[in-house]
């Protein structure tokens, strides 16, 4: 008995050496790899978008180590679940600067989870790379936004419905789940169909709550709306789960997308992989990418994926392209820099270009927004969505925009004389 | 005899060669589609209609439905069939069948909106005379939305000709719209009026408004247009009188469609806590495991039996209640049972459990939404009459949660497991002396409220994602219907689940969705400072605490 103490003692104190030499062995090698931190959800309601783009970094990841790293040193991904709750964002962030020593992190979806972050990331000056469309108004010094801002998704999308080529439409509803994202979004649509001549009665504005399912009432209202003689169109920036529910309620009461489009902001390929797309051909969604667009890169990313995560049915979508484009540019800023120092690679990122998966070049500005082109396209009942329309040239994310009279003066540009993420005049 | 064969002969070769032109013409016409420009693609699709001839509508029908394909190499026009190795395509103008090829050599003919609304039109207009009612229905109604001058001679010819009652409404409606809009008299345009106010479509409605809107607008008007602008007037309000009322009976249907869902997400919750006394968090878990259940029959259905596809959803009904069913008495035996009596814990241990599961689904199969189909008999809707369209999957739910409540009160009433449930339920030491086994018996009921959830997921998995928070979004809702109805009495639940659906769809056009919700629930606080057990206080249970 006594014996057989003695041993588990001895395994014991053997385990204790062995982790200790292991955790030294892996501080020695902290200086030979370089961490990428990723802060998306993996559990909770945003899981079901949040976990691609975690997959996608990881997929990124892996390619760069396959190609011989980053400065000749191995790149290490850093994955953290903030389970869809934000104040613990902002925790798990605090986690991946301080105790992880991340040199960059790639995370968030909602402006939400964003918004908590930011404090930290500007407290310890690192940098957060956000791959998601979102309402404008901020310029952090800490993060590149390379998602779409409204300018670069909201206003094209209305313009193409107000051209002959959309049907020349005059009354519109702005249907959007509750809460900051569509609030700002939706003001900014309004304050942009006023100037354009649309009158106040030929808007109509509805929020839902988070996860709503009972569309009933809002489709049949939405019906009603539409026939008062003038052609109608609903611009959508219904969010995440609540979209299913409404999109089969808009088949089953037949609302055809010749007669009311609906154009959504936040409805991808991933988001119409759950629904029967059949009754839905020729309702649009605008981006910058979609899965359908022919060209080398997209094939290759598509293949690339498919082979990564193991399913040939799975889809890609714009928040990936973006994430795909923010994880290139921050590699070529990095192997530019020749450091991972964040204010050296803040510096190299300016004017850093890289190929977008649909042709064409997306430019980092130095307003930490992207200059990207601008898709429209119509939803398919393969669950693919076909462009319809693009803009001749890439259209520059603005930060600020021109549409809300508070915002129109203010400039964000990070580079002198600015130096400044919203400001009136140059501070030098 | 000679002179008659010959005559014949040329007769055939002339409509040969007529033939071969009007496919020529066709063939013509056809290549604009082929252009990257929608301007282009239009204006092909205009010739082609012009262009006649059978061949041509089923062209466009094909370019309608997005099977129409151009080859890679020679940019010929060919639908096509999947098979086995490829694709099998046929040239759309000949019919010439030519081969297997792989989706890589085709490209598709891309339509948007406007040329889908186009195409409709056209086809409409080619389809008056077609043998399919329904086809010819579709007809007369692109007819009415699009109303060219030109087809007002043709409709009235189909209209004498038409036997079915439904297209020939359709019909009337259409001559009508178009009399009323390119009529030359104002007698034809008041007796295009007169029809058009006896309906109660949303279109018929747009057009007037259309209508009132231009007359309106006119500076100085003659005294013929004040007459008619008066006319419209009132035509506007003869039918909107009807749409209002319409929209009543909608807004009560739309209300019971919502009290029965909330019914069925909260039936099973009358159950464990409503008779058992259990504060179970993750009930709303059992209604998402019976959703995948569902989609798990749909799947085996649609790899080993695709035949039975339409009937998988009926044989996810049994399935969803054994898994849930299991899942709940499982649940009940490991955790429960430890925790009679203590509220405080069973609600933070089924929380963790609810957490727990909801994990375990979106580690098996991915945190993506799964795609439940509908079969055809549950999708679409049934037109009562011009303005009221339901929903079949509405009314499937609603029938449905009827079904599921009547079987329930089946069980308690009149099965000896009921019996013994309610007895256990009243007087647990009592009922044990009498030699039921109450163990069991809770473990049963338990299992009994957790299978009945599990097939309100098969329902829910017809208007709701199927996602590993599909429970979450109702345990909230489920609570306020049992606390609200009384808390162990099934019908105090019905009529709880009702009176919230459609008090809530009442308050929705005026408050908006939020508001609404935010109403009810200040109301149920309201209630239950009044009334603390909910309508239908059980008078036992009273007395027993």
């Amino acid at each position: 008995m006594l014996g057989l103490r003695k041993v588990a003692g001895v395994i014991t104190g053997a385990a204790m050496l062995a982790t200790s030499a292991f955790g030294l062995s892996s501080a020695q090698a902290a200086d030979d790899v370089i961490k990428v931190g990723v802060l998306h959800s993996l559990s909770g309601t945003m899981a079901i978008s949040e976990t691609t783009l975690k997959d996608a970094v990881l997929m990124m990841v892996d390619d760069l180590n396959k190609k011989g790293g980053l400065l000749g040193k191995k790149v290490e991904a850093v994955v953290v679940d903030p389970a869809s709750d934000w104040p613990l964002f902002a925790e798990k962030a605090r986690e991946l600067i301080e105790v992880e020593k991340v040199d960059v992190v790639f995370g968030c979806w909602t402006s939400v989870s964003r918004k908590s972050v930011l404090p930290v990331f500007e407290e310890l000056n690192s940098m957060l790379f956000y791959p998601v469309q979102y309402e404008g108004e901020e310029s952090s010094r800490n993060v590149f936004y390379t998602g779409a801002a409204p300018n670069q998704q909201a206003i094209p999308a209305v313009e193409y419905l107000m051209s002959e080529e959309g049907g020349n439409v005059e009354r519109w509803v702005l249907a959007g789940t509750d809460y900051v994202y569509p609030r700002t979004t939706n003001k900014i649509l309004e304050a942009f169909l006023k100037s354009k001549g649309v009158a106040e009665e030929d808007i109509m504005i509805n929020y839902t709550p988070f996860g709503h399912s009972d569309w009933q009432t809002i489709v049949s209202d939405i019906k009603k709306f539409g026939s008062e003689g003038k052609k109608t169109a609903v611009v959508s920036t219904i969010n995440g789960d609540a979209n299913v529910p409404f999109y089969k309620e808009l088949g089953n009461q037949g609302i055809d997308a010749a007669d009311i489009p609906v154009v959504a902001f936040s409805v991808g390929e991933e988001e119409l992989a759950g629904l029967d797309t059949a009754p839905l051909v020729g309702h649009l969604a605008a981006w910058n990418y979609f899965m359908s667009m022919e060209s080398e890169e997209n094939d290759a990313f598509i293949k690339q994926w498919k082979a990564f995560i193991g399913d040939d049915k799975r889809v890609t979508n714009d928040p990936m392209e973006a994430t795909y484009i923010g994880f290139k540019m921050w590699t070529q800023a990095v192997e530019q820099a020749g450091t991972t120092n964040v204010d050296a690679v803040r510096q190299a990122m300016y004017g850093q270009e890289v190929k977008n998966l649909t042709g064409g070049t997306a430019v980092m500005n130095t307003n930490h927004h992207l200059s990207k082109p601008v898709l429209i396209g119509e939803i398919q009942d393969d669950g693919q969505i076909e462009t319809v329309w693009r803009t001749e040239d890439v259209v520059v994310g603005d930060a600020w925009s021109d549409f809300i009279p508070e915002s129109a003066k203010l400039t964000a540009d990070w580079t002198y004389p600015y130096v400044c993420g919203g400001c009136e005049k140059p501070m030098y | 005899m000679r002179i008659t064969i010959k005559t014949i002969i040329a007769a055939l070769l002339f409509l040969l060669a007529t033939q071969a032109s009007a496919s020529a013409d066709l063939a013509d016409a056809a290549k604009g589609l082929l252009s990257k420009k929608y301007s282009d693609k239009i204006q092909a699709t205009e010739a082609i209609a012009a262009s006649g001839g059978a061949r041509s509508a089923f062209l466009l029908e094909t370019l309608l439905e997005g099977d129409l394909y151009a080859i890679k190499s020679d940019d010929r026009l060919v639908s096509r069939k999947k098979v086995n190795d490829g694709y099998q395509i046929t040239d759309i103008i000949t019919e010439e069948n030519l081969g297997v090829v792989k989706s890589s050599d085709l490209s598709k003919i891309r339509i948007n909106n406007k040329m889908r609304g186009l195409i409709k039109d056209l086809l409409g207009r080619l389809t008056l005379l077609n043998e399919d009612p329904a086809l010819r229905l579709k007809a007369a109604d692109s007819v009415f939305k699009s109303r060219p001058k030109e087809m007002i001679v043709p409709l009235g010819d189909a209209l004498e000709a038409e036997t079915d009652a439904t297209v020939a409404a359709a019909m009337r409606r259409a001559l009508a719209a178009l009399n009323f809009v390119h009529g030359d008299t104002s007698e034809v345009q008041a007796e295009a009026l007169l029809i058009l106010e006896e309906q109660s479509n949303p279109e018929v409605k747009s057009l007037l408004s259309a209508e009132a809107n231009r007359l309106a607008a006119i500076q100085n008007p003659s005294p013929e247009n004040q007459a008619l602008a008066k006319a419209v007037g009132d035509a506007l309000a003869k039918v909107d009188e009807k749409l209002a009322m319409l929209g009543i009976v909608e807004n009560v249907f739309q209300g019971i469609s919502l009290g029965s869902v909330l019914l069925l997400a909260a039936i099973g919750l009358a159950i464990t806590f409503g008779v058992m006394g259990v504060i179970n968090m993750a009930h709303g878990e059992m209604v998402m495991i019976g959703a995948y259940t569902t989609y798990v029959v749909q799947e085996l259905c649609r790899n080993f039996a695709p035949d039975l596809l339409v009937y998988s959803l009926v044989a996810a009904i049994p399935a969803a209640f054994i898994v849930s069913g299991l899942c709940g008495v499982a649940i009940e035996r490991s955790i429960i049972r430890f925790l009679y009596g203590r509220p405080l814990e069973t609600l933070l241990a089924t929380w963790g459990l609810s957490l727990i599961l909801q994990q375990f689904v979106r580690t098996i199969f991915g945190p993506t939404n799964k795609e439940v189909s509908s079969p055809d008999w549950l999708s679409g809707t049934w037109e009562i009459t011009g303005g009221l369209a339901l929903t079949y999957n509405r009314i499937a739910i609603i029938f449905f949660a009827a079904a599921v409540l009547l079987m329930l009160m089946l069980v308690l009433r009149k099965t000896a497991f009921g019996l013994q449930m309610r007895a256990v339920t009243q007087n647990r030491r009592m009922a044990s002396s009498m030699g039921i086994r109450t163990g069991w018996v809770d473990a049963m009921t338990f299992g009994l409220g957790s299978g009945v959830a599990g097939m309100a997921g098969v329902a829910l998995s017809q208007i709701d994602n199927v996602s590993p928070n599909l429970g979450q979004a109702y345990i909230v809702d489920s609570f306020m219907v049992v606390v609200f109805g009384g808390v162990g009495n099934l019908w105090g639940t019905l009529v709880g689940a009702l009176s919230l659906g459609v008090t809530n769809k009442f308050l929705e056009p005026y408050t908006g969705a939020v508001l609404a919700k935010i109403f009810i629930l200040v109301f149920i606080i309201l209630f239950i400072q009044k009334r603390p057990r909910g309508l239908f206080a059980l008078k036992g249970r009273a007395v027993e605490n």
